[in-house]
């Protein structure tokens, strides 16, 4: 060894022990507990990060404070009953939880329920997709700390449920569907008011593709954000406009149509970054999708029963079956186990934000604190949906 | 100075005192009103006319407020960590000139606390102190947002204090001055110098956004990251301070802008020459309070329009473009300023006494 590369080893060892030193005060890591109350979590969602600086090194979800045993409670209570506790799983779009139930029960019993059922089924189901993503739209800003969106979208949210409110009676919860068919038909001049509401949404969604969406701060903050790509979202089972944003073109509305979507025009919307600005692009998409839905319904809509004949006690007779459907959230599935009665045996619910969630340890490894709350806030949960 | 020009200072400091705090209520108001208006919501408005009285209404809740301490905060960094916010908040505006000076009698009196020759440098001096009263305030609260909310602090402020140091250079540069009355009057005759250095003046109130905490800038209080950042374990009289020294410091950063991009108290054009406004002192006051009232709509306007950067990108932002941007728009007006004094150019733009 020459001189001059033992001075260079001397000095390389040097170095070496003053980057020891460095590594023995470095700071540890900060245990962080993002929730059960925090004003990003929608809920009592709670998450251990752990956090080096603003760098998330590790996270935990913590479920289950929201848990009610829905599914336990369902089977002792009779299926006209049940509608009233799904309702109350995702809570923002409480209508579109009844149908598949009830269609599971239709399904075990041989009833379907006659066209005009359906059709004033699908419009309420879309009016509530739109609700919840005209909620989604504003409180993704909020997050990324744009307050404005929100009330904006708000009030043309108000304008939805208005409209579900004269069919049903109920904002959140209408309870409104009955096995074989519906509990009253539509107000009158329903379908005038439907329509220049549908106007309302779809010049909202407009004003949040260019106010928001076209804001470039607000692009900064989410593309390329906690990307999920296609092969880990499927593995994670992640469904609905997430996955869609990945570039899976599922949905249950078209790969399994249920009510009359086989009968109407609509885009599969998809995207392929998989990221946070994908995956809120798509919901937008989507509720101009669900107007286009809606208006071809109101357009088409037969006159007829709104029941079909089904018994004065409904019985179910033994069996099983699973449905699934589009919600907002995601794919929504009911197992629905019969031994014949009047309750049902057993009802497992899929629902999407529990799948959607399980991504996140995953997902927020070494992300930024303030990209977890964006990716919070674009994977779009709601905690009665989770918890159950 | 005999003891009649102190009491004529001391008398003038009292007002501008008792007029801040006036504005700052004012400013909350609008503030709430203002976004209401573009939030489709309506605001406070049942506490006087118009509403006017919730900000007297939540102060007096605030000052009833049970005073505490929690277990885990450091009780002496915890009680000092307000003041220390607020005080230099305060002291900052002592340098503003609301107006250009009058005589009564013989004796002139300043509308302007204190004329200092190192004027524009005590904004400096006065805003990196500020920086402690929430660095100090997250660190002693114990707990963990709070700590992030101080640590963001920290970074943001002292690299935009950065960029605020280099937009005034420019200014200092062409007005040949560090006083504050002094640049006023070297932009009196319309030279204002938002035309000739529309760059540093853009920047310096970018700059200032970020140094008072507002959205877009506003991590360290970001309420949905961090609750409330930094102020998250304060309550009461001392929460009122924070939130006094943050409104306040809105009002100096509008302020300074006009004193140093928008021509200070001097007027418009054809205003000036027709109403004289140069013998009656009151219409500089409100030139300036006018200027001032639109830097403040465009701060709450900002506010409702933009969403938040990340921690990175406001760093990205600060380092990268703005201090290169006006490190080269220094470089450059020195090289201007030089021409025009060795002939090689005209005046352009010419500060009066060149």
């Amino acid at each position: 060894m020459t001189s001059v590369q033992s001075h260079l080893s001397a000095s390389f060892a040097a170095h070496l022990a003053d980057a020891q030193v460095a590594v023995e005060i470095e700071t540890p890591e900060m245990t962080l507990n993002i929730g059960p109350q925090h004003p990003s979590t929608h809920g009592v969602f709670r998450l251990i990060a752990k956090v080096d600086g603003e760098r998330v090194t590790e996270v935990e979800p913590v479920l289950g404070y929201m848990h009610r045993g829905y599914e336990k409670l369902c089977e002792v209570r009779t299926y006209a009953q049940v509608t009233a506790l799904v309702n109350r799983l995702d809570w923002l779009s409480g209508y579109c939880n009844e149908i598949p139930f009830i269609l599971s029960a239709e399904k075990l019993m041989g009833i379907e329920a006659p066209p005009r059922v359906q059709y004033i089924r699908t419009i309420l189901s879309e009016l509530a997709r739109q609700a919840t993503f005209l909620v989604f739209l504003g409180s993704f800003g909020i997050e990324l700390g744009a307050l404005t969106p929100f009330f904006h979208t708000m009030r043309d949210r108000e304008k939805v449920l208005d409209l579900l409110e004269s069919v049903t009676g109920g904002r959140f919860h209408p309870n409104f569907n009955r096995v074989g068919g519906i509990l009253d038909d539509l107000p009158p001049g329903f379908v005038e008011e439907c329509a220049a509401v549908m106007d309302d949404v779809d010049k909202m969604c407009d004003q949040v593709d260019a106010l928001l969406f076209g804001n470039d701060i607000f692009r900064e903050r989410t593309l390329g954000v906690g990307v999920i790509p296609l092969d880990k979202g499927l593995e994670y089972g992640v469904s609905g406009a997430n996955i869609r944003a990945s570039g899976c073109a599922a949905d249950v509305r078209r790969d399994e149509p249920y009510l009359v979507y086989d009968e109407v025009d609509f885009d599969v919307v998809t995207d392929t970054r998989g990221d946070a600005f994908a995956r809120a692009y798509c919901r937008l998409q989507e509720t101009r999708e669900s107007t286009r839905i809606v208006r071809q319904c109101l357009k088409a809509l037969p006159s007829g029963p709104i029941m079909a004949k089904v018994p004065k006690v409904i019985q179910v007779p033994p069996g099983e079956v699973y449905v699934r459907a589009e919600n907002p959230l995601g794919e929504m599935g009911y197992y629905l186990v019969s031994r014949g009665g009047r309750i049902p045996y057993r009802v497992k619910v899929r629902t999407a934000s529990f799948n959607n969630v399980s991504v996140l340890p995953w997902l927020l490894e070494g992300v930024f604190m303030p990209d977890l709350i964006a990716i919070l806030g674009s994977l779009y949960f709601i905690l009665g949906d989770v918890d159950r | 100075m005999d003891w009649v020009d102190y009491l004529i200072r001391s008398v003038v400091a009292v007002v501008v005192f008792a007029a801040i705090l006036g504005t700052c209520t004012l400013l909350v108001w609008f503030e709430r009103r203002g976004a209401a208006w573009m939030q489709v919501r309506v605001g406070p408005n049942k506490a006087g006319p118009f509403g006017l009285l919730q900000t007297v209404a939540d102060a007096v809740k605030l000052l009833t407020k049970e005073v505490f301490v929690p277990d885990s905060a450091d009780p002496l960094v915890y009680r000092i960590a307000p003041l220390l916010s607020l005080l230099p908040a305060f002291l900052a505006l002592t340098i503003v000139p609301f107006g250009p000076g009058f005589h009564i009698g013989d004796r002139y009196v300043p509308m302007q606390i204190a004329d200092l020759n190192i004027g524009i440098l005590w904004l400096l001096c006065m805003s990196s102190i500020a920086v402690y009263g929430y660095i100090l305030a997250g660190w002693s609260s114990g707990s963990k947002y709070p700590l992030l909310g101080a640590v963001r602090q920290s970074a943001q402020v002292i690299s935009y204090e950065l960029v605020m140091s280099l937009a005034i250079i420019p200014v200092v540069i062409w007005a040949g001055t560090l006083s504050t009355s002094g640049i006023v009057e070297a932009q009196s005759r319309y030279h204002w110098y938002v035309v000739p250095l529309i760059v540093p003046a853009i920047a310096f109130f970018v700059s200032g956004i970020a140094e008072t905490n507002r959205p877009p800038f506003d991590l360290v209080e970001a309420e949905s990251e961090l609750v409330a950042g930094a102020i998250t374990e304060y309550g009461g009289v001392r929460f009122m301070m924070f939130f006094l020294a943050e409104y306040t410091n809105i009002i100096t950063i509008s302020a300074i802008t006009t004193t140093l991009f928008l021509g200070g108290w001097n007027g418009p054009i054809l205003f000036g020459t027709i109403a004289g406004w140069s013998v009656v002192p009151l219409w500089g006051l409100f030139w300036f309070l006018l200027k001032t009232g639109v830097l403040l709509f465009v701060f709450i306007w900002v506010r409702v329009s933009l969403p938040r950067l990340r921690y990175d990108q406001l760093m990205t932002f600060g380092w990268k473009i703005m201090i290169g941007v006006n490190v080269a728009v220094v470089l450059a007006v020195s090289f201007v300023i030089a021409l025009m004094e060795q002939g090689a150019l005209p005046m352009f733009w010419a500060p009066p006494g060149r």
